[in-house]
């Protein structure tokens, strides 16, 4: 963290404990309303597990975009806007990809990839969900992660690399310029309009009271997914000696090069993992709301960002937890709040979080 | 006089470069080559003088709007290090309000639409710029501390969440206190009628007259009255921010934006000034949502207020070099010229001179037949989709920029926060310095 400074004012850590006290009594109040709600007959308990497991859910994509996010952050010390459209970019590739497989032999290849734009092919006949077409769902995931890989990597080369040395907003900029960039080829490609992508698969109905939950076959997907992956970054950071330089680049990164750490080696593997990461969350995540367009990376930024910021960036564990609070926020707050804000609440987090705990709330810097 | 830094200034001879380094003939100059340049487009394509008037009223209405934001946006970085990418929230809360205000009363409402609050157009553009200048230091207060990239963040998200709260349904129309007022939800909301326009339809009808009698349609009186009011905004705003970054409260902006401890330990309150920077720039953006989104065509939705839009201001700042007002309008003229309303013009011409005919609808089509050794589809559809190509060339060209030229086209043209060029003084004495050397070892 020694590349970024911390121009956070004296009297904002002095009063950090006020802060707290105010943050712990708002929620514990919204805690005693939502037991209230929920006694009272007002809020069905059905309800309440359903924005619960959402939100779980989809805070784990956000966590596992997040970490990619969170190490470049760290290592290059400048915000990646692109990220967001790797996620898009890597998102449209995998699903691609899904689609060539399940439905090769009966449409053009071509047309398959695209995702059947001008309406050659519709998502009935291909008929791809998680039960239907596991081979070709599986495909897909391992493309979407490659894809991400490969982006991230192409633009660390053609753009971010021989920019180095230049400061953090710089950097800043031309990441937007790369972001836009990506998100309008894929206008270019697939033009604005949203394509739908699975059919209905297998669901586990789960009775409670006032209704039922659905909990279907993709969510639990997704979170195999997300739960393998962060143990395999967990592996990789405290058992590989990759890990290790990473975790010794992230700490401090002069002394890291003194001690002989290929940095640039290390920088190029982060892009990787990073990328592969935000694959696997767009991918997912599409798979999850069962509709992909060109904008499906970006509308996620902000959240990642939220929970990055939230679980203090350079921290992998951090980005993760952040992740999945910004994903329950969003859902829970649904009890108070109408649907059409919950990415307002999010990003309303956010900014909370940045104005009280700017180093997250873990203190950050604890990878 | 220092030796010109910009591609132009160092290929022209002394004597006009002489010219050109003045402020006034750098605009007008490049303003005049891109109105050359578009006639000239306008010739091969056959306008009449409709037309060609036509064409240069828009480029000019594109220039004059972006130049205005551009501006705001060069307070904002170049003089005051504020890193704002949340612009178009500050206008969609300016014109929104304005909207809101103005529209007639619920009862009497001649087009059925959304009810409003009734109040004359010009207090509710005093309501609207107060409610954007109000966002503003809501927005600035709490986040100053904060470093620049979380300033970016919290300002993009801000526009952001005042773009979900237009566009939720939930506000699409609420009864406060017996008022029935809305936003209008993702539908948008009818604005006010132009006044400029308004006059030309009642009072200066026998203006429009006396000019179609010479042959021109009238819709272009309007028009152009309507750009030459935006331009008046513009040099307002030029003005105001030329003064300001004169002005001693200037100074400390500068010398904010190239070291805020420094400028602390000289006993500035810097959170003070930085706010105020800030507010007047929100203030303008306000005025400028309402003039730009609100009165040119008449009707907002909350999708016209993408990050897109702050995205294309802040290239035609790089693009002039930021620090400097006349690169920056310089800027804005050459991205609008060149690169916003670029590629529709080398459309058009290809239309017309290289006659491809019939309509490729997607990639694959286009990619299928060039596989068949068909290359016309393909392009074809490449300038079918120039909305989107010239998103990714703006994106080309930024990145190239900042890799090639990050001090922008025309050169580093800062302004140094102390009267004195203290640079310039230091960079004497070294030369002199150099020279006692050389003479020392004679």
């Amino acid at each position: 963290m020694s590349t970024l400074r911390d121009k956070t004012a004296g009297w904002v850590r002095d009063r950090t404990g006020v802060q707290s006290a105010l943050f712990g009594a708002v929620l514990t109040l919204l805690f005693f309303d939502m037991l209230r709600r929920l006694l009272g007959g007002s809020l069905a308990p059905s309800l309440l597990t359903g924005y619960l497991w959402n939100g779980l859910v989809f805070g784990l994509v956000i966590g596992l975009a997040g970490v990619g996010l969170s190490l470049t952050y760290d290592l290059l010390g400048f915000a990646n806007f692109a990220h967001g459209d790797y996620i898009s970019t890597a998102a449209f590739v995998g699903w691609g990809s899904t689609y060539l497989v399940a439905g090769l032999g009966e449409f053009a290849p071509l047309n398959l990839f695209f995702l059947g734009v001008g309406d050659t092919v519709f998502p009935r006949d291909v008929g791809v969900s998680v039960t239907t077409t596991p081979g070709a769902v599986l495909v897909g995931l391992v493309v979407a992660a490659v894809g991400g890989a490969a982006v991230a990597l192409l633009f660390d080369r053609v753009v971010y690399r021989s920019m180095r040395k230049t400061g953090a907003i710089t950097l800043l900029i031309a990441s937007i310029g790369v972001a836009f960039t990506l998100r309008f080829l894929l206008v270019f490609l697939f033009t604005q309009r949203s394509f739908g992508l699975t059919v209905g698969a297998w669901a586990y109905e789960l009775p409670l009271e006032g209704g039922t939950v659905n909990v279907t076959a993709s969510e639990l997907l997704l979170v195999l997914v997300a739960v393998v992956s962060m143990v395999g970054i967990h592996v990789l950071l405290t058992r590989t000696k990759l890990g290790k330089a990473m975790r010794a680049m992230s700490a401090n990164r002069d002394l890291a090069r003194v001690t002989g750490i290929p940095s640039e080696r290390v920088v190029t593997a982060t892009w990787v993992i990073g990328g592969a990461l935000a694959g696997l969350a767009g991918f997912m995540i599409a798979l999850f709301q069962g509709t992909i367009n060109f904008q499906l990376g970006w509308t996620l930024l902000l959240l990642v960002f939220a929970g990055v910021i939230m679980g203090g960036i350079g921290s992998v564990y951090g980005a993760i937890t952040g992740g999945v609070l910004i994903g329950l926020v969003t859902r829970v707050s649904q009890v108070w709040i109408p649907a059409s804000f919950a990415e307002a609440v999010g990003f309303a987090v956010m900014i909370a979080v940045l104005l009280t705990r700017p180093s997250g709330i873990f203190g950050g810097d604890a990878l | 006089m220092s030796a010109p830094s910009d591609p132009i200034g160092r290929r022209l001879p002394d004597s006009a470069a002489a010219y050109w380094e003045r402020d006034l003939v750098k605009i007008l100059g490049t303003l005049g080559f891109v109105y050359v340049l578009y006639l000239f487009v306008g010739l091969l394509l056959g306008y009449d003088l409709f037309g060609q008037l036509n064409s240069l009223r828009r480029l000019t209405f594109l220039i004059v709007v972006y130049g205005i934001a551009a501006l705001v946006v060069n307070l904002h970085w170049g003089y005051s290090g504020l890193f704002n990418i949340g612009v178009v929230g500050f206008m969609a809360v300016g014109v929104y309000t304005a909207t809101i205000l103005s529209r007639p009363v619920a009862g009497q409402n001649p087009t059925g639409s959304l009810p409003g609050f009734g109040i004359p157009l010009p207090i509710a553009v005093v309501g609207g710029v107060l409610a954007a200048a109000a966002t503003g230091y809501a927005a600035a207060l709490p986040s100053l501390r904060l470093r620049d990239d979380y300033f970016a963040i919290v300002t993009l998200a801000f526009a952001e969440i005042v773009r979900i709260t237009f566009k939720s349904a939930e506000l699409q129309e609420v009864t406060v206190l017996g008022w029935t007022f809305g936003t209008g939800g993702g539908r948008g909301i009818r604005t006010f009628s132009n006044p400029v326009r308004d006059f030309f339809d009642t009072t200066g009808q026998p203006l429009v007259a006396a000019v179609e009698r010479l042959g021109v349609d009238g819709q272009l009186v309007s028009g152009w009255a309507f750009v030459f009011v935006l331009l008046g905004i513009l040099i307002g705003t030029y003005w105001l921010i030329a003064r300001l970054s004169a002005s001693p409260f200037g100074r400390v902006l500068k010398g904010i934006r190239d070291d805020e401890e420094a400028t602390q330990s000289l006993a500035k309150h810097t959170a003070s000034f930085k706010i105020r920077a800030f507010v007047i720039g929100c203030a303008v953006l306000g005025l400028l949502g309402i003039v730009w989104q609100g009165a040119s065509s008449g009707y907002i939705t909350p999708d016209r207020f993408i990050p897109e839009l702050t995205f294309f201001i802040w290239i035609a700042l790089i693009i002039g070099g930021a620090g400097s007002n006349t690169g920056t309008i310089v800027g804005t003229i050459l991205f609008v010229g060149m690169v916003l309303e670029g590629p529709a013009q080398v459309r058009r011409i290809v239309d017309e001179f290289v006659g491809l005919s019939g309509s490729v609808p997607t990639f694959p089509d286009g990619l299928a037949a060039l596989a068949g050794g068909n290359v016309d589809p393909i392009l074809l559809y490449v300038f079918d989709q120039t909305s989107a190509l010239r998103v990714v060339l703006t994106g080309v060209v930024l990145i190239w920029l900042l890799k090639r030229r990050p001090e922008g086209l025309f050169g580093d043209r800062r302004e140094v926060a102390s009267s004195i060029d203290l640079e310039a003084r230091v960079e004497e004495r070294r030369g002199r310095g150099s020279e006692a050397a050389g003479s020392d070892s004679e």
